[in-house]
């Protein structure tokens, strides 16, 4: 459904993301995981075509949804598709909506623009899709103020506005984060029920590896700006091969009872301006060698998954 | 609810006007001068003198003199000037129409041009365009009044003779004050305007409103202008006050009757009624400003509200 090739954006000068591909099809949910800075919220702005918003640019590479290039489409375009068969969850609900606005007159917005209904037709249309996301009362909250509503609810609200035009693919950038961790686990289930029920193809922008082990089917790994893994999510859980994916999982609490403690990574993302030569990941990597800082790996392909690390063979033969 | 929040205000306003009320009355005592000396010709007796204070009611007790004087207010009666020799109303409203058109009129100027300078100016990124509306609100918000009305006078009368000097006959004489005083009006709602749009634009949920497929000239007049008028309402509602008062110096400069004019006369002479009643309702003018801002912004904001009601 949206296949990603070798993605390039640069903001002037600066290169914050390049060499990032993925694919994601219908019913499926593809997991786009990594720090703060790795690029994940950039590769979302460039898949909805909104990076000139920030006033960056696509460099290189294709963004393909249902076989046109994205990147080469003209912006007006672009605006159907955006809300319309391409649909995205923001990531703090609390600043997403127009606080100036009642909820019901932002949902409706999208039913009128891409399903062409009238005013009438389009807030049946939303409390349809209110009622379908287990909102209680549709047609009192069209009547709320964003401030009226609590985080989770806001949340939902952002999800019907994505869903009201019944888009072929979501891209939820860190649609939890912000969100109590009860209403975290809600959200995740919710959009893993509408993944399966509708057939959408879901793109889950998270820095959390937990999340990505209960929904995704596929993971890509953001370092600094360019992918270092990618693969099945068994195949990148049983046997991550990258030294920083490693270190992402060992970053997973596991149970009450924990003998060892929990593992964080040491040092953070460089930024952009900072990239490292050769591996991004070689000043924070505990197997560096000589190599890294100099040439960049290349990806080393085992199955249905690929790492872009000079000692894969050697971290696949000991996972962490 | 918007009209419980108006009457809210309202009766807020009730001890405010109280306040200002005494600092009013007691700010002319407070004053140098005498206007019983004003009065008195040369070689007139201490009982001449005494006489005319009895006849004024200036030598009863302050306190008494507070509640005869804001009796009469709430009568309607001014009480009479006591150089000018003629009742305060008539001053007050001969004065009025004329601040009122020259103030009302600048007011419209400023904030038409002022709020589409400040939009073009946030929308049209532009290096030579920016620096250029940057200089203008920077000198628009700095160059004294009198002194670009006299700037004013030189060019447009003076040498060109488009319009009269001074004076208030016609409109022609209406052009170059309400440019004097429209000038830096346009230049501060440019940059509030053009400052509040910048930051709406920077908000998160606009990139959710791109996100819905809308254009971005309906993101801009549906959901960031209402944003920006925020602040601007509540700076324009800041100078509905400014109708009637902030024409003091230009209306001296141009030489055009007005509140202006009639208040600096008055204060020359320490003609005690016509000070009070032009303070007074310069007083409530800003008032009546204010609360249109907080009516204006809790009618465009439901958070206020909520928060206030």
């Amino acid at each position: 459904m949206l296949s990603v090739r070798d993605l390039g954006v640069a903001f002037g000068m600066v290169q914050p993301l390049s060499g990032v591909s993925f694919s994601v099809g219908k019913g499926e949910t593809l997991g786009i995981v990594g720090e703060s800075g790795s690029g994940k919220s950039l590769t979302a702005m460039s898949v909805m075509g909104l990076l000139p918003l920030s006033g960056g640019r696509i460099t290189g590479g294709t963004v393909e949804f249902d076989g046109q290039d994205l990147t080469k489409l003209p912006e007006r375009a672009y605006r159907k598709l955006r809300g319309g068969r391409i649909g995205l969850i923001t990531q703090n609900p609390m600043t997403s909506l127009d606080p100036l606005k009642k909820i019901g007159p932002q949902v409706d917005d999208v039913a009128k623009l891409h399903l062409g209904l009238d005013a009438a037709a389009a807030r049946a249309r939303t409390e349809e899709i209110l009622g379908t996301l287990r909102i209680p009362e549709p047609a009192l909250i069209c009547d709320r103020y964003p401030h009226q509503m609590s985080g989770g609810m806001k949340q939902r609200i952002v999800i019907a506005m994505a869903l009201t035009a019944d888009p072929d693919v979501l891209i939820a950038d860190e649609p939890t984060t912000a969100l109590d961790v009860t209403v975290q686990a809600q959200i995740i289930r919710l959009l893993d029920d509408l993944v399966k029920d509708r057939d959408l193809a879901l793109v889950l922008i998270t820095h959390d590896m937990s999340v990505v082990a209960q929904t995704c089917d596929k993971v890509v790994v953001m370092y600094a700006g360019r992918a270092v893994e990618h693969g099945p999510v068994e195949a990148i859980f049983d046997h991550p091969r990258h030294p920083y994916t490693q270190a992402l999982i060992g970053c997973i609490p596991r149970g009450l009872v924990e003998a060892k403690r929990l593992t964080g990574i040491e040092g953070t993302v460089p930024t952009v301006v900072n990239y490292p030569d050769g591996c991004p990941f070689h000043p924070r990597c505990p197997r560096a060698q000589a190599v890294c800082a100099t040439e960049p790996p290349a990806f080393s392909v085992a199955g249905d998954s690929a790492a872009a690390c000079h000692f894969a063979e050697v971290a696949h033969a000991e996972p962490a | 609810m918007i009209l419980r929040y108006t009457f809210q205000r309202l009766l807020m306003l009730i001890p405010v006007s109280f306040s200002i009320s005494v600092v009013i009355f007691m700010i002319v005592y407070l004053l140098p001068g005498d206007p019983i000396d004003n009065l008195l010709r040369v070689g007139s007796s201490a009982e001449d003198r005494a006489e005319l204070v009895a006849r004024y009611g200036l030598d009863r007790s302050l306190f008494v003199q507070y509640f005869v004087w804001i009796g009469n207010m709430f009568r309607g009666e001014f009480g009479d000037a006591i150089v000018l020799r003629r009742p305060v109303a008539d001053l007050v409203a001969q004065n009025l129409p004329y601040s009122l058109t020259l103030g009302g009129l600048a007011f419209l100027f400023s904030s038409t041009v002022g709020m589409a300078l400040g939009t073009i100016s946030a929308i049209v990124r532009q290096p030579v365009l920016d620096r250029l509306m940057r200089g203008f609100i920077l000198l628009g918000s700095t160059v004294p009044g009198f002194w670009l009305a006299l700037l004013l006078i030189l060019f447009f009368s003076v040498n060109l003779g488009w319009f009269p000097v001074s004076g208030a006959g016609g409109w022609q004489a209406l052009v170059l004050p309400v440019l004097t005083i429209g000038f830096g009006g346009v230049a501060l709602v440019a940059r509030v305007t053009r400052v509040a749009l910048l930051d709406a634009q920077r908000e998160d949920f606009v990139t959710l409103l791109h996100a819905k497929g809308l254009s971005s000239g309906t993101i801009l007049f549906r959901h960031l202008m209402p944003h920006a008028l925020l602040p601007v309402v509540t700076i324009l509602a800041l100078r509905i006050g400014w109708i009637l008062g902030g024409a003091v110096t230009v209306e001296f400069v141009f030489g055009r009757p007005g509140l202006g004019s009639l208040l600096i006369r008055a204060l020359g002479q320490r003609d005690y009624p016509v000070v009070q009643a032009c303070l007074l309702m310069l007083a409530l003018a800003v008032m009546l400003g204010t609360l249109i801002g907080d009516v204006a912004q809790a009618a465009m904001d439901p958070r206020i509200r909520e928060k206030k009601s």
